[in-house]
């Protein structure tokens, strides 16, 4: 196991004493569960899951004190009973593709606004990009982050390390020592493993720690200046396109690498039909692939661009893609070709993205969106069911990653996200908890709300400024 | 306007064709035409504009259209200022949006961009309360070269509807393209792109145009032949092989126009390069209009001033 309670980082230790977790519909696809159960936490890992239906007098509506009693029966009477009703308990969501931008680029974002944003997002745990300055391509920046995390953060913090040197592309960063300081893969996100002999050595190396190398798939001479999706739309706007192939070639050569090295590979971002139909192919053959697909490939499309008359929120990589492609990754979401779904949050100030669309950098944020747009667009309109949602949050990206989370199986550490799946919020980026502001979400009204997160049985508490998602109005 | 007028100028500013109606063209293609005398005045200036400022912030290296405002502004009496990218601010790193505050601060009225990237002006728009022209944005649009455009062929045709135009060229990367081909489609022209595929964007027939792959198919029947400027530097090399081999498959000469509507009339937005795109005995030969264009631009810009600074308006 690369990562354990050591190295994924969330501020202090985990309480001492016992939480019950009552009158919640604890939703849990690792053990296939989804009704009414309540959670027993002790000491910071998950002691029971209790069923209220099987419990002697079911069906007749008892309190939670009088639970709290037959729990307690011969036992301490330090029990803490938190009230649920109408809420969803489900194990931690993990944001397994973010950009915390330190070190080196703290005016965007930082460990603890990341982190701060990932908790008022619903997300217990974040899984951070290695092109930070200095990059992350050795085991004293991932301890850096790992430091940084324990000190300031709201939600573990899960380092990737580099897959090569300064994200050159050129040699292999060191990443048996990444790991062992507790990375918990490798990716040169933010741009592509291009040479092809390095990503066959790359998968072959990585195999020695067991961690996944999670690609970037685009071809750089195919997206060349592009600056959104090659189609109708970027016919119509003038602008530079990137054509679907650029991702797709790249994920249909890294296939082919992969029948031959073995290994894990984990492709993020996903986002054209033609990429998801090469992974779902490569599955029934039984290549070790995974891959994960972003809220906003999801519910945006390139025709945004015109949409938003040229709006630089709509600008990122891979970029927004055709009807067609957003449909196939629905498809792919129902049909369990997809394992997670991944923000990409992606912080940039807001003078970056003040600028001519050509001239803005690639990147939105996801973490304070993620649930609610999921929650409102996916499961809401039948896409995917709640229980298939939490997977992809959860349980999906901890089995990618191996990370100790994803799961509420008595003994394992209880993070927890608390949700309200009808709960009415209004995003305002303005009052996000990020340091950066760049969302295409702005104004979105969405039912659907993160409520509370734990961590290792502790409750965070943000800071009060500003509520992530402000209540509509 | 007066109520007998179908069609009231409401538009702040002139981004594109898009989003313009084929009423909106009518009038400012009418108005061009109230203009058009103007430039035959021994003394060519009307008190139009007097008083109203315009600022020509061009970005891009560019002579004829820049010219072209310039002339048009004088002619209204308007006062204007003229910016561009080696003078300004903006090759001081200044951002965009910092140089458009700034000229914001000086109150004038309308502001003429010209920019290397496609949006440039619209973002220019929702920061500035004064009026934008769009003189070209990368390559998404050029709306007063498609205004003048249709005011030449209306001169020569009579007419827009009905139209063959074939527009030949390096269409991928022309905002002179998407512009005529919003305005020609919404006048109901039938337009058809040609060029090599290397130059054709993915999609064009969405916008609503016929697609040719040889210049005989493009000039067959057509009423209207627009060249369009071939662009080696933006293409890197991948697009075509050599400007000769570009001549030999899309370049027009005299008998390549064999097939063409007998009153066929030749155009270019310029500039040109002669022997690339187009050979000198058509460039200089009888069907060319493309000095005309030059012409009519400036009655097309007066038209487009006039309308965008609200005198109309004032007056009415």
């Amino acid at each position: 196991m690369a990562a354990t309670t050591t190295t994924a980082a969330a501020g202090p230790g985990a309480p001492s004493g016992r939480l019950l977790i009552a009158n919640g519909r604890l939703i849990d696809p690792s053990q296939g569960l989804d009704g009414a159960h309540d959670l027993l936490i002790e000491d910071g890992v998950v002691a029971a899951v209790l069923d209220r239906e099987e419990v002697p007098g079911a069906g007749e509506r008892r309190d939670a004190g009088e639970r709290r009693e037959r729990h307690e029966a011969g036992e301490r009477r330090d029990l803490a009973v938190l009230d649920a009703s109408g809420l969803v308990v489900a194990p931690g969501l993990i944001d397994m593709h973010v950009h915390l931008r330190e070190p080196g680029q703290e005016y965007k974002e930082t460990v603890a606004t990341g982190t701060m944003a990932a908790a008022a997002g619903g997300f217990t745990a974040v899984a951070c990009m290695a092109n930070t300055d200095p990059v992350n391509d050795n085991r004293s920046v991932t301890e850096h982050i790992l430091a940084e995390a324990r000190r300031h953060g709201y939600a573990r913090v899960h380092p990737i390390g580099a897959v090569s040197k300064q994200l050159a592309g050129l040699e292999l960063a060191e990443i048996g020592e990444m790991i062992r300081a507790g990375a918990v893969a490798v990716s040169d996100d933010g741009r592509p493993v291009m040479n092809a002999e390095l990503m066959r050595r790359a998968l072959l190396y990585a195999r020695h720690f067991d961690v996944p190398v999670i690609q970037h798939a685009e071809d750089l001479d195919l997206s060349g200046k592009g600056v959104m999706h090659e189609g109708e739309w970027s016919t119509r706007l003038g602008l530079a396109g990137i054509p679907g192939a650029a991702e797709d070639v790249m994920v249909a050569r890294d296939l082919l690498l992969l029948e031959d090295t073995g290994g894990r590979y984990h492709v993020a971002h996903l986002s054209t039909a033609r990429s998801l139909e090469l992974v779902r192919r490569a599955r029934r053959q039984e290549l070790p692939v995974t891959c994960e697909v972003t809220p906003h490939h999801l519910l945006l499309t390139d025709e945004e661009v015109a949409r938003t008359v040229f709006s630089t929120q709509c600008k990122m990589k891979p970029p927004l893609r055709s009807e067609r492609d957003r449909q196939a990754l629905l498809a792919g979401l129902a049909d369990g070709t997809v394992d997670a779904i991944a923000s990409d949050h992606a912080p940039h100030h807001a003078d970056e993205k003040d600028v001519e669309f050509d001239l803005a950098p690639f990147g939105i944020l996801g973490l304070e969106t993620t649930l609610g747009l999921c929650l409102d667009r996916l499961v809401r309109p039948g896409v995917v069911s709640l229980s298939r949602l939490v997977e992809l949050l959860s349980t999906g990206p901890a089995r990618v990653l191996r990370l100790p989370g994803g799961t509420l199986r008595p003994g394992s550490l209880a993070d927890v996200t608390l949700f309200d799946p009808e709960g009415e919020v209004t995003v305002a980026a303005g009052a996000f908890l990020s340091r950066s502001r760049n969302t295409p979400f702005d104004g979105w009204k969405l039912k659907g709300r993160p409520v509370a997160t734990m961590v290792g049985g502790r409750r965070i508490e943000l800071p009060r400024r500003a509520t992530p998602l402000e209540p509509a109005v | 306007m007066t109520a007998a007028s179908p069609v009231r100028w409401t538009r702040e500013d002139l981004l594109g064709i898009a989003e313009l109606s084929p009423g909106e063209i009518e009038l400012v293609l009418d108005t061009a035409e109230s203009f058009r005398e103007v430039g035959e005045r021994p003394i060519k200036k009307v008190p139009t504009l007097r008083g109203k400022t315009v600022v020509n912030l061009f970005f891009e290296s560019s002579t004829r259209t820049r010219s072209s405002f310039e002339i048009a502004e004088k002619r209204l009496s308007a006062d204007n200022l003229n910016f561009s990218a080696s003078s300004s601010a903006l090759a001081k790193g200044e951002s965009l949006v910092d140089t458009a505050l700034n000229l914001q601060a000086m109150a004038p009225d309308l502001i003429v961009i010209r920019h290397a990237h496609a949006g440039a002006p619209h973002l220019l728009a929702r920061k500035l309360k004064a009026g934008v022209i769009n003189a070209g944005d990368g390559a998404h649009e050029h709306p007063t070269q498609a205004l003048l455009d249709a005011y030449t062929i209306r001169r020569h045709k009579g007419r827009l509807a009905g139209l063959k135009v074939a527009i030949v060229g390096d269409i991928e990367h022309s905002r002179v393209v998407r512009s005529n081909i919003h305005l020609l489609t919404k006048m109901g022209a039938r337009v058809t792109v040609a060029g090599p595929r290397t130059m054709m964007p993915v999609g064009i027939e969405r916008l609503g145009v016929e697609v040719a792959h040889t210049l005989a198919e493009a000039v067959r029947g057509a009423d209207v032949i627009m060249m369009l400027r071939i662009q080696l530097e933006r293409q890197g090399r991948m697009a075509i092989p050599s400007i000769k081999e570009y001549f030999e498959l899309f370049g027009l000469t005299s008998a390549r126009l064999a097939g063409a509507a007998d009153d066929v009339i030749i155009m270019h937005p310029g500039p040109m390069n002669r022997g690339v795109e187009i050979a000198s005995e058509v460039a200089d030969g009888p069907y060319s209009v493309i000095l005309e264009q030059v012409t009519h631009g400036v009655s097309v810009r007066m038209a487009v001033l006039y309308l965008l600074s609200g005198v109309h308006e004032e007056t009415a």
